[in-house]
């Protein structure tokens, strides 16, 4: 299962079919375990990321794969594991902690502000790049002022590149489904992360957005290097897009590795048509 | 002719009024785009700087007298300055349709042989570079917008960027040679070339010359008294005649703003931003707009619907007169100023048609109370007929003399004549040089005179000099009696009407006409919903009794007005009857762009058109249709007949119109 054209020392970098790099492992999650109450959630579970990477965890419903994502992201914090971060092991941090390093995130179920406009939300995401004191923001006066043209100039980026210009100024809680969910990536890109965690970013679209979603995360990949993390139902979007998958079942890691490795590994076979367990 | 047409003041080409503009106007803006939510200017001088540092990065490239660069892309500053910057090498700019498909770009890039190509984005890049596969005169790719092209090969493709770092780092070295060209341009050299959109067969490359463009902007500019404070917005295709002449000719002999929308999407907001005031829109733009405030105003509270209302009523009633500068009672003034303050201001507003001016439409006909509704506000919008052939202008309305069934008075500059067939030709200094690698279509068109067939029938009215279009020749007949017979005249005049979908009118050759009509299910459905009507199907709602009611009383109305046109009279519609199904492109009905073909569907539905002309009420058939899928169906239905009350010729038909 370990043979794959990903090199298997962490520093080493590769070239993908495609020709995009991918450089050396920069997160790596090592025997983590999380529990609620008695309820394992996660169950000693292992994986890497390496930079500039499209990396999907998929498995089937209760799996643990959000889970997963949180411990990421510094909602949970697991009993047992480590998570190393650009080489050294990262202490227990809160979430806000670990955006400031460079993750940022998007939600299963869309956490953006329905009252404020796509601009406001978007520009919401640039909180870690704003320093100005308290006085200079109430009277927009000397760094507040640069500061806010530099974000929004940032912001403005981020929304030309998602397309999202004609809604600018539209109240998140009128735009459908598919448009807040892009919202919220823009908000998640304009804070310039270096890590990217989506959760499940197609979820409950139809098939002209999941392409174009699909089409987004790739761009942003490509575009701006970020490394991203997804978690995804749709079996077919995510062997498109993903370099090497993690396959969860039941908390455990049932399989690791590029999109044919998983498809060919009769335990991932078996989760997903239903096997019954022992 | 010559002499009426010479240059004025070394003008005699676009840079050299790039040139005069940048002097003349140079700080004033000449560009707006809106970018990264923020609308950037360019001035006329900054504007010559750009075009400057284009042209010298083409010349670095090698860009050739005479070669061909084809431009493709959204509105946008840059791809207008590198029509230019094309022109200032001595090269001819030919801008695509971007919507078109890689297989269509590749006949015209083939057909024009370009060299260079300066695309808007990756999907166009893309599309060249499929094209590529079996072209091989490509020889340098120009992209403005880099996302997504990083990664491809860059031997062949540069960034707008870099060709205008390279112009401006070899300015010294190119400025002669540029300097030599620009002064080679004369009122005959090429201009642009542009491809007709090819309805009929494969498109055809008109070449227009400096003459053709910059004539005609400067006649069509002084007809409306065109200024260098006027604004347009640019969103229309640029390979369309119109908008070069627009954004190119008249923005560059009056010196006016050319503004940038920031995508397609935005071009309502852009609009109300920008408030232009010289506006082009087809007729589709106005109706769908005013369907979006009719249906905001069914949603308005009870107070403010009928504010709307009466306003409205007055407007419609004396709005027009207003604008035509005819005399208004003081009650009826004041009226209106008190409507304006209160509904039609803001509504011009929400528009972004505050500071229009002069309005146009033109493409199609337009629907009067459309047309009406626009008038009434203020809007002075008017009707143009043009061709590509023709560098737009044909005939337009002048300010005061705006109906809507007429397309307006020759343009300055342009004669017209009417062929025994009733085919409008005309004559002009806009009048295209030919069309490229096709002197059998140039000679079949243009006359060694240099009189041009539209391939539309009209007349032109006695009294008003105003030329009316009916049809295209082709269609035009005679009916039995020897009477002219132009069935899409009286079709649109049926389309007008929200709940006909379509309509097909025949009576080439026969005694009478009679006419298929198609409903339109959402404008019906609506109707029979709210009068509690339940149907089932299509076909169903398309035979009901009070469904046919209407159609028939808008027949007989359709009827009195036709029959004020003393020439038509002859094409009312004795007989009609509703089609029980609608008419499709998947079973060849209609063309893809929903044109009727008139030929396959007499041939489908000739038991049907028998049963017109022999007197029956009802007649059974049935047809076969094509689901999506592909698979082949039949229906069958007794449809009823009816009989239209038709106005006699020689009636006081305009008594009866009132």
């Amino acid at each position: 299962m370990n043979e794959r054209a990903v090199p298997l020392s962490p520093t080493d970098g590769y070239v993908t079919a495609d020709g995009r790099q991918i450089g050396p492992v920069v997160m790596e999650m090592k025997h983590i375990t999380l529990r609620f109450g008695g309820v394992e959630a996660i169950k000693d579970i292992s994986f890497d990321v390496r930079e500039g990477e499209i990396r999907a965890i998929i498995g089937p419903n209760g799996a643990g794969k959000s889970s997963m994502l949180n411990v990421i992201s510094g909602f949970y914090h697991p009993q047992e594991g480590e998570v190393w971060y650009k080489g050294s092991q990262r202490p227990p941090m809160k979430p806000y902690q670990v955006a400031r390093q460079g993750i940022a995130r998007t939600f299963q179920n869309i956490a953006l502000f329905e009252g404020m406009t796509v601009l406001d939300n978007i520009m919401t995401g640039r909180l870690n790049h704003m320093n100005a004191s308290f006085l200079d923001q109430a009277f927009w006066w000397g760094k507040a002022q640069r500061e806010e043209v530099a974000n929004r100039e940032k912001a403005e980026e981020i929304i030309d590149f998602l397309e999202i210009q004609n809604i600018r100024k539209t109240p998140v809680g009128r735009l459908p489904y598919g448009l807040k969910k892009r919202v919220e990536l823009a908000r998640a890109l304009v804070a310039e992360p270096q890590i990217l965690l989506l959760d499940e970013p197609m979820a409950g679209m139809n098939v002209e957005e999941k392409e174009d979603m699909s089409r987004f995360v790739l761009d942003v990949n490509d575009e701006f290097g970020t490394t991203i993390v997804l978690i995804e139902h749709d079996m077919g979007v995510v062997m498109d897009l993903s370099d090497r998958v993690v396959v969860m079942d039941y908390g455990k890691k049932i399989g690791d590795g590029t999109p044919d490795e998983v498809r060919a590994n009769q335990e991932v076979i078996d989760a997903y048509l239903g096997v019954a367990h022992d | 002719m010559a002499d009426a047409t010479a240059p004025r003041g070394g003008l005699q080409s676009v840079p050299a009024l790039l040139t005069r503009n940048a002097e003349q106007f140079g700080s004033k803006p000449a560009y707006r785009e809106k970018e990264f939510g923020i609308w950037q200017s360019w001035t006329w001088a900054e504007t010559a700087e750009e075009v400057e540092a284009i042209a010298g990065g083409l010349l670095a490239l090698g860009l050739e007298r005479g070669d061909y660069v084809a431009i493709i892309g959204r509105n946008r500053p840059a791809l207008y300055w590198s029509m230019v910057a094309a022109q200032k090498c001595g090269a001819i700019p030919v801008p695509l349709y971007q919507d078109s498909v890689s297989e269509e770009m590749a006949y015209v890039l083939e057909h024009c042989g370009a060299r260079f190509v300066v695309c808007g984005d990756q999907e166009q890049v893309d599309k060249v570079i499929e094209a590529q596969e079996t072209l091989h005169h490509i020889e340098h790719i120009v992209y403005l917008d880099a996302r997504g092209l990083r990664k491809y090969d860059h031997t062949r493709l540069h960034s707008m960027k870099d060709v205008q770092a390279e112009g401006r780092a070899a300015h010294e070295r190119f400025r002669k040679e540029l300097a030599a060209r620009e002064a080679e341009l004369d009122y005959d050299s090429t201009c642009v070339m542009l491809y007709t959109s090819g309805t009929t067969g494969k498109p055809k490359g008109v070449v227009l010359s400096n003459r053709n463009i910059i004539e005609t902007s400067r006649a069509s500019s002084e007809f409306d008294r065109l200024d260098p404070r006027d604004e347009v917005l640019a969103y229309l295709p640029m390979a369309w005649v119109g908008d070069f002449i627009f954004s190119i000719g008249q923005a560059y002999w009056t010196g006016f703003c050319v503004n940038c929308p920031e995508s397609a999407e935005t071009m309502m907001t852009d609009l109300r931003e920008i408030g232009p005031t010289y506006f082009f829109a087809p007729p589709r733009v106005f109706e769908n707009l005013l369907t979006s405030v009719m249906i905001r105003m069914e949603d308005a509270g009870k107070l403010k619907k009928r504010i709307f209302d009466r306003y409205m009523a007055l407007a419609k009633r004396v709005g027009p007169q207003l604008l035509d500068g005819k005399p208004v009672s003081f009650g009826d003034r004041l009226g209106y100023a008190i409507g304006n303050l209160l509904v039609f201001g803001p509504l011009k507003n929400t528009l972004g048609m505050s500071r229009v001016r002069v309005g146009y439409t033109a493409g199609e006909a337009i629907g009067p109370e459309i047309f009406d509704f626009y008038r009434a506000l203020g809007i002075n919008l008017k009707q143009l007929y043009g061709q590509t052939e023709a560098s737009v202008f044909i005939t337009q309305q002048p300010d005061h003399e705006v109906r809507p069934d007429t397309v307006g008075v020759p343009s300055p500059g342009v004669e017209l004549k009417i062929a025994e067939n009733g085919e409008v030709y005309y004559r002009s200094a806009g009048v295209f040089v030919e069309y490229y690698k096709n002197a059998e279509s140039t000679a079949s068109t243009k006359d060694p005179e240099g009189w041009v067939a539209t391939g539309d029938a009209g007349f032109i009215e006695p009294d008003t000099g105003h030329l009316r279009i009916i049809d295209r020749a082709k269609d035009v007949g005679k009916m039995a009696d020897g009477s002219l017979f132009a069935p899409k005249y009286v079709e649109n005049k049926l389309k007008f009407f929200p709940n006909i979908l379509e309509a097909v009118v025949f009576g080439n050759g026969r005694d009478y006409c009679t006419a298929f009509i198609n409903i339109d299910l959402t404008a019906v459905g609506n109707w029979a919903e709210r009068n509690n009507i339940s149907y089932s199907s299509y076909q169903e709602l398309a035979g009901h009794p009070r469904v046919l009611d209407t159609i028939q009383s808008h027949v007989e109305e359709v009827n009195r007005s036709v029959a004020g046109d003393e020439m038509l009279s002859g094409c009312q519609v004795r007989r009609f009857l509703v089609l029980h199904k609608e008419l499709d492109a998947d079973d060849g009905e209609l063309t893809r762009t929903r044109k009727v073909r008139r030929r396959i569907i007499e041939e489908k539905f000739a038991d049907l058109i028998d049963a017109l002309y022999s007197g029956k009420s009802s007649q059974y058939t049935e047809t076969e249709v094509t689901y999506e899928d592909g698979r082949k169906g039949k229906i069958s239905a007794t449809l009823e007949i009816r009989d239209a009350a038709a106005v006699d010729a020689g009636a006081p038909a305009k008594v009866a119109a009132e």
